[in-house]
This record gives C-alpha cells, structure tokens and sequence, in this order.
C-alpha cells in the first residue's frame, strides 16, 4: 500500500489511540469511536486508506458479518486481511479497520446497507458482494426498493466486479447495474418481500425455484455459474467440480454464505476447494452460532434481527425433543417496532417445548397464541433450564433465538462467549 | 352477512404490494377471533395480478412502500372490484399506504396528487416529516372501541372530508395531522397504526367483526388485552 499524506497519518494514528483508549477502558471495541476521530482530521481517508489494495464489500440484509469473516478467512491464505471483523459496519468502523493494518493489500469490509453506495464510491473497491435484502427494522432503515436502486446507481459508476446472489430478484437487479458480475445460485428462503419486478412492478412469475421472471417487463434472473446443492451439502463451482461442504456453521443460510465466499475467493484467485477447507474452521462469528454449557446443558445461541432470519432460524433447530427459547427485545438497535414478529410463520414449533423472554415477551405471547403455538414464559435462560431439568433431568440441549439486544443480554451473561 | 351458517369471508388485497410489516396478523387475528366465537371464516388472498372478488364480508389493506403503493392505486382502480365491493356492503379495514389510497387523492413522494379510490372522504398528501413512534388515540365513543394503540411510520398526512369522520382523537404521535388518527365512512375505515393494529386492539377487531355479523358473544380476556394493557401503560410513560 502506498504512503498515506501526512494529515491522512495523523488521523489514523489519532483514530487508532481513542480506539485504543477504549478497549483499555473497557467502554467498547474501539471500531466506532477511532474512526470517528479519524474522519473528523481527515474526511476523504477512507479513500486514501484503499488506495492500492484490493478490497470485497460485503452488504446485505442477513449474514454479512458472517460471510465477511468467511471471505477474510480464505483470503488469509495469502496473508493479512484488514477487515471489521467485530461488526462495525459504517464508515467509522472501515477506517478503523484499514488503519490498523495497513500492510495488508486485500481488505474484506462488512458495509451497512445504506451506507453501501458511499462507501463503494470512496473505495472503488475490486468487489461488491450482495447476498440478500428484505425487510429489517423499518422503523429506521431505508425503504428495500429505494435501496437497492441506490445500491444499483452507485454500481454504475465504478469499475467493480459484483458477485450476489442471482435468487434474490431485487439483489440481481441491483446487481445488474454493475459492468461485470459473477452470479451465484444462493437460494432465497423469505420471499415475501420479492414478488414484484423491481424494474416495473409486475408480479414475477416464480413458479420454479430458484427462477423468476417478469411476464410483463422481461427482467430475468441472471444465468448463475455457482450454485448450492443444500440436500447434497455440496457447492458446485463453475467447472461443475462437486466440492462436499460440511461447514461447522449450521444450515442453508451459512452454505449460502460459503458458496458467496467461495465465488469471491476465487475472484482473488484461490481454488473453492482451499477455501472450503479454511471455512470448516470456523465455528462461531462474534458469538453466533456459538454453544455455552451451563448446569450440564448446551445452550446454542441463534442470532436473529428480522423476518427473514427467524425463518432461517426456524430451519436449523434441532429435533422437535430440543427445546427452544425465543427471545424479543425492541431498543433502538433491534428496531423500537416489534409488527415483523407477525410475518413469520411459528407453526413449524407446534410439537416442541417453547419458551418467551425479553422485554417484548407478551408481544411474542399473543403471537404464538394465534398460530396455535403452547408456550411458557419466562425471565432468564438459567430459570428455563432449572425448570426442563427438574422434569427432564437428562435434557442435554436447548436452542435459542434472539434479536440483537437480547442476544447480547444473553451473551454477556455467558461471559461474551465468542 | 348476517347468516353464519356461510362463512365470513375475509379478503386481503395485495398481499404482494401491500405487506410492509405484520400486516398479515390483522387477517390471522380477525380469524381467530370469529373462530373463537364459532363463527367460520374463509380467507382469500388476492394477489395484485387477480381479480378483486365483490362478494367479500371483511376487505384488508396493509402498509407498503412508494412504489408499490402507487401500482396497487392503479390496479386497484383499473379492475374497480373493491369499490364493488363496498356497494355490496363490504367492510374495509386499510392501513397505513392502504388508507392513502382508499381515499380521493394521495401524494406520490414528489407530493403530486394521485387518485385513490375513492371510497372515503379523505385526502392525503406529504408531511414535512416522518411520523414514527407509538400512538395512543381514543376512538369515536359512538363505535364503542375505547382507546387504542399502535405503531406508525409514514410520512403522510390526511384531511378529512365531509363525508368522513375522524377514527379518533390523538393522545400521543402524529395521525392524520396531530390531532386525529385515521378516517371512517359507513364501514369503511382507515388508520395510520400500520402492521398488527387488530392484534394489538381486539375491540378494533370486534367492531368489524360487528358490523358483519352483528352481536358478538364476548371472549375472555387473553394475551391480546394484555397486550393491549402493557403498550398502552408503556406508551404512556
């Protein structure tokens, strides 16, 4: 990477001091604080800072910062990756991770979804990777549709190659706003935010998955090169090679990500089945998917934000004997507005134990109740396992899904488990 | 629809355009809550490419976005079934985009006026800002609903005809013009609290659940009423 100009270097080191201070006082990570103070000394540093490198930006509604942490492991092959590893997702948090490693010539960057056209501009990043886009806490967040026509226009302009998900209709569309693109068969299992044509508005014709189209406009999914066979638990790459998946990570969603990390890996020129081999290492992303074993239990931690993530939730429980807790809150970061629990489908729980926490647990309540869901409420994890084992006193396993704060409330009370 | 030996049919329209956000359990709780009373129900989803039957008891509009609130106007207007529908004496919940385009006018997001459908005196146009955060609003004590509650998000703002009548009366949040929330004519009504409004209000789901079948047997208080209490204890705050 070349030089920086003297103010951009000033502003880095500042920015990597107050991070510093603030992991040292133990108030946060540093990702968002340092570059803060970095974009105050320097507003253009984030472009400064990618000069030279090659970076992957990775956006979506679900799975970013996993998918981020999959492409970086891979692209560790050659070396060190600057990357936001912890999730600090916007401009601050980028400048923050390219300053603290600036030797690094690829980078792999988790973006905000409204953030994306920026950033893409102040980058010129070697690649954008789209996976998804529903609905997500709108009592703050953009309109889909407007979004992906930024993310389309913002596409236009630059030299970047995309890779994303060709199932996703508005993801494509927006992905065909930019010069080239590898398209990559990642399934879509919530769809209820994609029954119309982004160009025109028709309702699309979807009678086989994965395809769609549009009967009035004729936009149609992109021809895909990578697609996942989920029965097989196999990715299949462009030269049609099988390669066996068996990823530590549970269900379609992460061998959806894997296949996207696969596809831009192979972009920096590493063979998919080195990278499936490095992506088997990881087991958990900042806690998700991470297991505790408290009173003798092993709690499984699902982290969940929307609609689209419950239902993906939904599908990676274990056996109906697993029980499972579902937890709601509704601060500022999950969204002050609980309505999404009503477009998810709860039936699929009707044979298993439930459980309701979080602050929001009556909201939950009701709606368990009208999808004919019996459930128990309860305050804290510990209190539910005291409870299944005074029963039960074999029960060996518990799921859990929650949103953002809830999550983290659980978390931290298992010590931050990673 | 008076005779329960048929069932009551409930008709969502364009759950394709109009679902932003929980606007399926304003359908699921006014099913459960004749079922729970005996009363069966018959649910029908017209997507924006069908057809808008006319021979429905109870019609849901839910919540979307700019674009598609604009295409649903126009489909909505072009097949000409709901303003049918209401001839026959079918019930309109809308909510949200919904009640904007159930109205004479609305605003596109340049504040153009468009032309709605007209079944209820209202017209809607653009505010200067976006409306979010809980409401708390008394409804017309001549409906018998008492207070209610929800959520809104929308940039919109309505006037009320003279043909209309306000839903209520704000306590707090924005509403039509941060006086009033939402809109009714006959049987025809509209209301900014966007997504599960009938889940969180079951008197609002009873109302039009009256006004087809007439007296209801009343059902005991469940997790809906308790719902209902806690929002309204936190909103109030």
């Amino acid at each position: 990477m070349s030089e920086l100009p003297l103010r951009a270097q000033l502003a880095s080191v500042l920015g990597r001091s107050a991070a510093g201070l603030s992991r040292a006082t133990g108030r946060g990570d540093g990702s968002v604080i340092g570059g803060r103070v970095a974009l105050k000394v320097a507003p253009d540093l984030l472009g400064e800072l990618s000069r030279g490198r090659r970076l992957a930006l990775v956006s979506a509604t679900n799975g970013k910062t996993t998918t981020t942490r999959l492409i970086a492991q891979a692209l560790r092959e050659f070396g060190g990756v600057a990357t936001n590893e912890y999730g600090a997702n916007m401009p601050t948090g980028h400048i923050t991770a390219l300053s603290s490693d600036k030797s690094a010539v690829n980078g792999v960057l988790e973006v905000d979804e409204k953030y994306l056209p920026q950033v893409i501009e102040a980058t010129q990043p070697a690649f954008v990777v789209l996976m998804n886009l529903s609905r997500d806490q709108m009592d703050r967040a953009s309109e889909i549709n407007l979004l992906a026509k930024k993310w389309r226009t913002a596409l236009g302009k630059t030299n970047t190659h995309v890779i994303a998900n060709a199932d996703d209709p508005l993801v494509a569309w927006a992905g065909l706003g930019a010069p080239n693109a590898t398209w990559v068969s990642a399934g879509q299992r919530w769809k209820e935010d994609s029954w119309c044509c982004p160009e025109c508005g028709g309702h699309l014709k979807r009678d086989t998955d994965p395809y769609w189209e549009c009967p009035e406009c004729g936009l149609a999914r992109p021809r895909t090169t990578w697609s996942v066979d989920n029965d097989a638990d196999t990715l299949v790459a462009p030269d049609g090679q099988r390669i066996k998946l068996q990823l530590n990570l549970p269900g379609d969603a992460n061998r959806a990500n894997a296949a996207i990390a696969a596809a831009t890996a192979a972009g920096y020129g590493i063979h998919p089945e080195r990278t499936i081999d490095r992506l088997r290492e990881i087991k958990s992303v900042a806690g998700r998917y991470t297991s505790v074993v408290t009173m003798g239990v092993e709690v499984r931690l699902l982290l969940s934000k929307n609609p689209a993530g419950w239902l993906e939730s939904f599908a990676v429980l274990d056996p109906p004997r697993v029980p499972v807790i579902l937890a709601v809150n509704a601060q500022v970061p999950d969204g002050k507005d609980t309505s999404w629990l009503w477009d998810v489908d709860y039936r699929v729980l009707r044979d298993r134990r439930v459980f309701v926490m979080g602050e929001r647990r009556t909201d939950l309540a009701l709606r368990l109740e009208t999808d004919g869901v019996p459930f128990e409420v309860a305050d804290r994890v510990d209190e539910v396992l005291g409870r299944l084992k005074s029963e039960r006193p074999d029960i060996t396993k518990v799921d859990v899904i929650a949103n953002y704060t809830a999550f983290q409330q659980i978390r931290t009370a298992y010590g931050r488990v990673q | 629809m008076t005779d329960t030996s048929s069932a009551l049919r409930i008709v969502w329209i364009y759950p394709d355009l109009l679902s932003t956000y929980g606007d399926q359990g304003n359908v699921l709780i006014l099913k459960r809550r004749a079922e729970l009373r005996g009363i069966p129900t018959e649910v029908v989803h017209v997507h924006s490419s069908d057809p808008v039957p006319q021979h429905g008891d109870i019609y849901l509009l839910g919540g979307g976005e700019d674009r598609p609130q604009i295409l649903a106007a126009e489909r909505l207007r072009a097949d000409g079934g709901l303003a049918g529908a209401v001839r026959n004496g079918g019930c309109v919940f809308a909510v949200c985009a919904g009640y904007q385009i159930i109205g004479e006018t609305y605003g596109d997001d340049d504040s153009n006026p468009l032309p709605g459908v007209g079944i209820i005196d209202i017209r809607s146009g653009r505010g200067e800002t976006r409306a979010v955060g809980e409401i708390v609003a008394d409804v017309d004590p001549g409906l018998g609903v008492g207070r209610i509650t929800g959520f809104e998000n929308h940039q919109g703002r309505t006037a009320i005809g003279p043909s209309a009548r306000p839903l209520s009366t704000l306590v707090r949040g924005i509403g039509n013009d941060d006086r009033t929330e939402g809109a009714y004519q006959g049987q025809v009504l509209g209301t900014y609290l966007h997504g599960p409004a009938l889940p969180r209000n079951p008197q609002l789901a009873d109302l039009l659940l009256r006004w087809r079948v007439g007296q209801l047997n009343p059902l005991p208080p469940a997790w809906g009423e308790r719902l209902h209490d806690e929002r309204l204890a936190a909103a109030l705050r």
